[in-house]
């Protein structure tokens, strides 16, 4: 039974790595962040039924708790990224480059 | 041993904090050009040094109230360092002879800020000035009421540091840079001395404990020659801090400094350092004969160098400077011979007249317009009177003119030298004595009496503000009466001086002949009045500017003993310097340190290349990473 909920956490982390692998938008990389945080939460979720434990359950809060936070945060560095380029592209900013 | 108290650590604490405190609105009002008022400044100065002074009365007052042996109170702040067996607390003692030291200290350092106030008005640096001072007096104190040779050492350095800083502070001249310079450098010769005295002194008897206190109770285990090594080492850095030969190069020098500066290194702090650790000692020093010789010799050589400069001086506060050299080398005459209170008694008169004649000093230049020259200056007696009183006083208290403070001082040394049977050190210090009273009125003379030998600063010259003035008539209350707190059994006194200091010192009162004290005080006497006299009548009714000739020539230059370190000392120290940076260094040590820049530099050319600056290559980097981690991390299960 276990086994679906993992293999549907696998499947959407898998997709949360590629789109921030592949896609060059700020903000789709952003939501395969968080579709990637959600995984892991179904994850949490699946095995705190399994163990019958409350521990996992507590996890997935925190995750969200703290993906809220991200959020706020990531989204007004968004902004401030579009005031200074004018441009959502993450290939724009390479400064960083050796 | 001994009571403890909790407010000796703040005796320091008050002018270091006011320091602190000045420096930073200094700073503050440099950066924002905000306009500070002098006297705001003045005043908050004043403050540290004043508290310093009751809390030394206090002191006094709790010292007095025990009982003579148990004369000592303790105040151990915090722990400084424990490394093995050097356990080291930041301590702070106060027994007869450091309350004695920190009583004239703070009253002659207060007097000397207050007198500033007035001096230093419309300099530009005024508040970065009283901040130097505040510490120089807070060192100072930490100095006196160390409890051990380390924490002492910390007040012995923060002295010399400032004593650079002030010696400089008109630093727009470089000449004032070189002779701080000058004086950081030939301290720091000294300063190795005593570090290698603790040293030693750790390493024989340090291990159960290295507060004086417990060294004073193992002082008995030192073997001569060690006991030899640790004397002669810690008074070559006192000959360092105290000028003498061959250190006493940067006393003279200092007087680039605004006056006050000297009148604090010269009277209450600094140069009375060195004779205070002799004296801290003692009872390392009263076993060892032969170094207390050489200190005696060294001291009474130095004192009749630089009396023999002095009488050839034609700046004021030069020829103050080697008449506190000299005076310095009758206190070393004085604890050389193991009459340490004698020493230490002269330190505290010695405060009081020398403060005296360069605040007095310092009245005239500032009345003159910064002249320094005393054959620019005749007849002002007229013009300053408060100033010409004060200052005669501290002469005849120089010149050991009895009752003046300064005759017992000096009588005792001699007295003690004679007593002991060093008949030398004796006849030397009575020609000495003969020699301060000369240069001393010679200078007295010149400036004050006969005609102005430069019309214009004269019609110019005024009486010094209130503010100066005061603490003059002060210091000439001590100057004058100071004496009177020893006044030998001869005179129908008791020694209050050294019956207070006697818990604190390893001394040995030497008895002689009621005959032996009559010659002793009928010498010094007769010299004073040869002095005086043969200055009187050279100078007395004003005299032309001399021209040195001859043997006059060569001590107006000082025995040329500053050209001949420069040319031993400090040339081929430049030399090998020059080597070194030219040949050596470019040669030798450079390579590997460069080879070692190229290696570094390669590595990260090679990993230049990862870093693309993409997030999502880096992203890449990251789950890369942690696969293998996880990887690793199942495998290690398993």
């Amino acid at each position: 039974m276990i086994d679906n909920y993992l293999f549907l956490s696998i499947a959407l982390f898998c997709l949360g790595i590629v789109g921030v692998i592949a896609r060059r938008n700020v903000f789709t990389v952003f939501m395969s962040i968080e579709l990637m945080l959600n995984a892991a939460n179904l994850a949490f979720v699946a095995f705190s039924r399994f163990h019958e434990s409350m521990d996992g359950h507590v996890l997935a809060m925190m995750v969200m708790a703290v993906a809220a936070a991200e959020a706020a945060l990531a989204l007004a560095v968004v902004i401030l990224l579009h005031k200074h380029k004018s441009k959502l592209d993450t290939n724009v900013f390479s400064l960083l480059k050796g | 041993m001994g009571q403890s108290v909790n407010y000796l650590g703040l005796i320091p604490l008050f002018p270091l904090l006011g320091a602190v405190f000045i420096g930073l609105l200094h700073i503050f009002s440099s950066k924002s050009r905000v306009k500070i008022s002098e006297k705001f400044y003045g005043i908050l100065a004043c403050v540290g040094p004043v508290l310093s002074f009751i809390l030394a009365l206090k002191v006094f007052i709790a010292l007095k109230a025990l009982p003579v042996d148990g004369r000592a109170l303790t105040h151990k702040v915090f722990v400084w360092f424990s490394v093995g067996e050097l356990h080291i607390d930041m301590g702070f003692l106060a027994d007869p002879l450091s309350c004695l030291m920190l009583l004239f200290v703070t009253l002659i350092g207060s007097l000397i800020h207050v007198y500033s106030i007035g001096y230093m008005s419309g300099d530009g640096n005024y508040g970065k000035f009283f901040a130097y001072m505040n510490l120089f007096l807070g060192s100072m104190l930490v100095l006196v009421l160390g409890d051990s040779p380390v924490v002492m050492f910390v007040g012995w350095e923060g002295v010399g540091l400032c004593s650079y800083l002030l010696i400089s502070f008109y630093s727009e001249d470089r000449s004032n840079v070189l002779a701080g310079n000058k004086a950081f450098i030939v301290n720091r010769i000294g300063d190795l001395g005593f570090v290698l005295g603790m040293a030693f002194l750790f390493w024989a008897i340090g291990a159960s404990g290295f507060d004086f206190l417990s060294l004073k109770a193992h002082a008995g285990s030192l073997t001569p020659a060690v006991a030899l090594a640790v004397c002669l080492l810690l008074f070559v850095g006192a000959t360092g801090k105290s000028a003498q030969i061959p250190l006493y190069v940067w006393l003279p020098d200092a007087m680039a400094g605004p006056t006050p500066v000297s009148a604090l290194i010269h009277a209450a702090t600094m140069v009375t350092a060195g004779v205070y650790m002799v004296a801290r000692f003692s009872f390392i020093y009263a076993n060892v004969e032969l170094a207390g010789d050489i200190i005696a010799w060294v001291g009474i050589s130095t004192a009749l160098l630089a009396a023999i400069f002095g009488m050839f001086q034609d700046d004021i506060k030069k020829v103050l400077a080697y008449s506190t050299v000299s005076q310095l080398g009758y206190m070393f005459a004085g604890v050389g011979v193991a009459a340490y209170s004698a020493g230490i008694f002269h330190v505290f008169t010695h405060a009081f007249f020398k403060a005296l004649l360069f605040l007095g000093a310092g009245s005239v230049i500032y009345a003159l317009h910064h002249q320094q020259n005393i054959w620019k200056m005749g007849g002002l007696k007229e013009k300053m009177p408060k100033t010409y009183l004060t200052m005669v006083i501290g002469a005849l208290a120089l010149s050991g003119c009895p009752p003046f403070s300064g005759f017992f001082s000096k009588d005792e040394i001699l007295y003690s030298a004679l007593a002991t049977g060093h008949w030398g050190i004796w006849m030397v210090g009575v020609l000495v004595a003969g020699m301060t009273a000369y240069y001393t009125f010679r200078m007295i003379f010149v400036v004050f009496h006969g005609t102005p030998r430069d019309q214009e600063a004269y019609d110019h010259a005024h009486e010094s503000p209130a503010v100066m003035t005061v603490p003059l008539i002060i210091l000439a209350v001590g100057a004058l009466f100071a004496g009177f707190l020893n006044l030998p059994a001869i005179f129908g006194g008791s020694q209050m001086v050294s019956h207070w200091l006697a818990p604190s010192l390893t001394e040995h009162h030497p008895h002689a002949s009621l005959f032996v004290e009559f010659i002793a005080i009928g010498a010094s006497v007769a010299a004073f009045a040869i002095g005086i006299k043969i200055a009187y009548s050279k100078f007395g009714q004003g005299a032309p500017e001399p021209v040195f000739k001859g043997f006059a020539e060569f001590a107006y230059h000082k025995f040329y003993v500053d050209e001949l370190y420069h040319a031993i000392i400090v040339q081929p120290y430049k030399a090998i310097g020059s080597i070194i940076w030219k040949t050596i260094e470019p040669n030798v040590t450079d390579s590997p340190v460069k080879a070692a820049s190229k290696f570094y530099m390669a590595i990260g050319t090679a990993f230049k290349v990862f870093q693309v600056g993409y997030v999502r290559i880096y992203a890449i980097y990251m789950i890369v990473g942690l696969s293998l981690m996880s990887l690793f991390l199942s495998q290690s299960l398993n």
